[in-house]
C-alpha cells in the first residue's frame, strides 16, 4: 500500500508531467504535478474550455462477489444496493464512534462487481478498513490502487474531445454513470465524474495504458484549447464547486452531518452498518458546527486553519481557502457555530493578527451554466 | 543569468542600490515558485525597519510567503500599482512588480547581501 512506502511514488505519467515542466509536489505519497503553466490559467482552460488530469494517485478498491451490495452497505453510509449498475453515487466510510475516514465514489460495474474510489492519502486505510469489514461476507476485495492509472478530462469541451476516442456513447453516459469501452483503443472503464464543477470523464485504465491515454487526449483536445491541469487548479475548481476536501472540510472529528452531507448517510437502509449507532445519535442530537462558504470583504486570504470570530468570540475555523479564479474575489469554506451560519452574517477572520470581514454565503461558490 | 547590477538575499528579494536608497523586489526564481501571486501586502510608509526583517506579505493562489527586507532603514515609498496589479510581481518581478523602497540607515549591511554569482549558485542547487 502507498501508505506503507517510505519514498513517494511516481505515476505512469511522471515522464509526461516532467517534460511538460510541471512542478512537482509530494501529495499522499505520490509525486504529483501542482501546475505545469499556472494555476489559474490551468483553472480558467476548466471553466471554459477543458483541461487533463493525472490522478493516478487516487485508490481503486474492487469488491467482487454475491454478498457485495450487502458487504458495502454494512461497510459505507450509502446503500450501494440502491444503485444501478453502470451508475455511481458520492459516499463516505466512517469510523464507528462517526467520524469520517474517507468519502469515496461507489461505482456499480455489474451485479456483484463495484469499484470504490478513494482518496490517495487514505487507500491504505480504507483498504485495511473494507478488508475488515467485508470479512464474513461472501466477496472479494482486490485493491488494484497502484495497477490502475486514472486521467480525468473536465470542462465543457470534454465531451466533444472524448466523443472522438472512445466507442461509448456519451450520450447514454449520464452524470454519474460508467461504462466499459475503449478510449483511444485502450480497454478502460469511462466515467463521467469529476472533481471540477464542470462536465467531464474520468478513464480509469491499465498503468501501462496510461501514457497512450494522455497522449491521445492531449493530441485530439489541444485544438480545442485543453491544456493540462495540476493540484493547484484542482484544488481551486472543487473550492469554488463547493466540493469538500479531506483533511480539510472531512476528517475524523467531524461527521457527515457536520459537513452538509447528511444526504450519504443512509440510515433508512436495512441492517446494521459501522458508525450506525454513532450517526443515528448525531443525526437526532443535530450538527453542532456547519460548513459555510465565506467572501472575504476586506483584504486578504482566509486560508486554512485560520480562526473566525463574532467579536471576541471565536466562532469557527477556515478550512480552505484562496483567491477565486473565477469570482476574483478571496473565498474560503470554514465550519462554524450555528448562530454564525446564516447567510449574509458577517465574521472576524483573524488573517496573520489581523481581523479582517468575512461574509457568509451559500454554496456553491460557483455552478455552471445549465 | 540574473541581473549583475543587482545584490540578492537568501530568501529571494533583489536589491538595487542607487546612493543610500534600495529598491527592493522579489527575484525570477521567487515569482515562479511562488505561482500565481493574487495579493501584497507592503508596509507604511515611514515605517523604520531592521535588517532581514519581515516587512510584507506575498500571497499565491497556493501559499502565503514573507517579504523581507533585505536592508535596514526607513520604508519611503512601496509599489502602488500592486494592489490592483499583483500579477506584476509575475510578469515583469524585477521591473515594474517592485515592491519598496527604504532609505538605508547603514550603508554597511550592503556587504551582508549575496553578490548575482552566490544568488546564481543558490538557485541551481535545486
Amino acid at each position: 500500500m502507498a501508505q506503507s512506502q517510505n519514498s513517494p511514488l511516481a505515476t505512469p505519467l511522471a515522464d509526461r508531467h516532467a517534460a511538460l515542466g510541471a512542478r512537482i509536489v509530494e501529495f499522499g505519497g505520490w509525486l504529483m504535478p501542482l501546475q505545469y503553466t499556472g494555476i489559474i490559467e490551468e483553472h480558467r482552460a476548466v471553466r471554459s474550455r477543458a483541461g487533463l488530469f493525472d490522478l493516478s494517485h487516487m485508490g481503486e478498491l474492487f469488491v467482487e462477489g454475491p454478498e457485495a451490495a450487502a458487504a458495502l452497505a454494512y461497510a459505507l453510509t450509502t446503500d450501494p444496493a440502491s444503485l444501478k449498475v453502470g451508475r455511481a453515487h458520492y459516499s463516505m466510510i466512517c469510523f464507528p464512534e462517526g467520524g469520517v475516514l474517507d468519502d469515496l465514489i461507489v461505482y456499480r460495474l455489474g451485479d456483484e462487481r463495484f469499484m470504490i474510489v478513494a482518496n490517495a492519502s487514505n487507500a491504505g486505510a480504507v483498504s485495511d478498513a473494507l478488508a475488515a469489514r467485508l470479512a464474513g461476507f461472501r466477496v472479494v476485495l482486490d485493491d488494484r490502487s497502484l495497477a490502475t492509472a486514472l486521467v480525468a478530462i473536465q470542462g465543457p469541451r470534454s465531451a466533444g474531445t472524448m466523443a472522438h476516442l472512445t466507442d461509448v456513447s456519451l450520450d447514454g453516459l449520464r452524470y454519474y454513470a460508467i461504462a466499459e469501452g475503449r478510449v483511444a483503443g485502450i480497454p478502460a472503464l469511462l466515467a463521467r465524474t469529476g472533481y471540477t464543477g464542470e462536465d467531464g470523464f474520468e478513464v480509469f485504465c491499465d498503468v501501462a495504458d496510461a501514457a497512450a491515454v494522455w497522449d491521445a487526449l492531449i493530441e485530439t483536445g489541444t485544438a480545442d484549447g485543453l491544456i493540462p491541469v495540476g493540484l493547484g487548479a484542482r484544488d481551486t475548481l472543487r473550492l469554488e464547486a463547493g466540493m469538500p476536501l479531506y483533511g480539510n472540510e472531512l476528517g475524523r472529528d467531524t461527521t457527515p452531518f457536520d459537513a452538509g452531507l447528511g444526504r450519504v448517510v443512509h440510515l433508512s437502509k436495512e441492517g446494521d452498518f459501522v458508525g450506525r449507532a454513532a450517526l443515528e445519535k448525531a443525526r437526532a442530537e443535530g450538527p453542532r458546527k456547519k460548513l459555510v462558504g465565506l467572501v472575504v470583504r476586506g483584504r486578504g486570504i482566509a486560508r486554512h486553519g485560520y480562526e473566525v470570530f463574532a467579536g471576541d468570540r471565536r466562532v469557527g475555523t477556515v478550512t480552505s481557502g484562496t483567491q477565486s479564479p473565477t469570482l476574483g474575489q478571496p473565498i474560503a469554506m470554514a465550519y462554524v457555530t450555528l448562530s454564525e451560519a446564516e447567510p449574509g452574517t458577517i465574521i472576524d477572520v483573524d488573517i496573520r493578527d489581523h481581523r479582517v470581514p468575512a461574509e457568509v454565503v451559500p454554496l456553491p461558490f460557483y455552478k455552471r451554466p445549465a | 543569468m540574473v541581473p549583475q547590477d543587482l545584490h540578492y538575499t537568501k530568501e529571494h528579494e533583489w536589491v538595487r542600490i542607487e546612493g543610500d536608497i534600495a529598491t527592493v523586489g522579489i527575484t525570477e526564481y521567487a515569482a515562479e515558485q511562488l505561482g500565481d501571486i493574487v495579493f501584497v501586502e507592503l508596509p507604511d510608509l515611514g515605517r523604520s525597519v531592521a535588517q532581514f526583517a519581515a516587512v510584507g506579505v506575498i500571497e499565491s493562489v497556493k501559499a502565503v510567503s514573507d517579504l523581507f527586507a533585505p536592508v535596514g532603514g526607513e520604508v519611503i515609498e512601496t509599489n502602488a500599482e500592486l494592489a490592483e496589479k499583483p500579477e506584476l510581481l509575475n510578469s515583469d518581478p524585477m521591473g515594474g512588480g517592485w515592491m519598496l523602497r527604504i532609505k538605508v540607515a547603514d550603508r554597511a549591511q550592503v556587504d551582508r547581501l549575496l553578490d548575482p554569482a552566490a544568488y546564481e549558485a543558490l538557485t541551481s542547487e535545486g
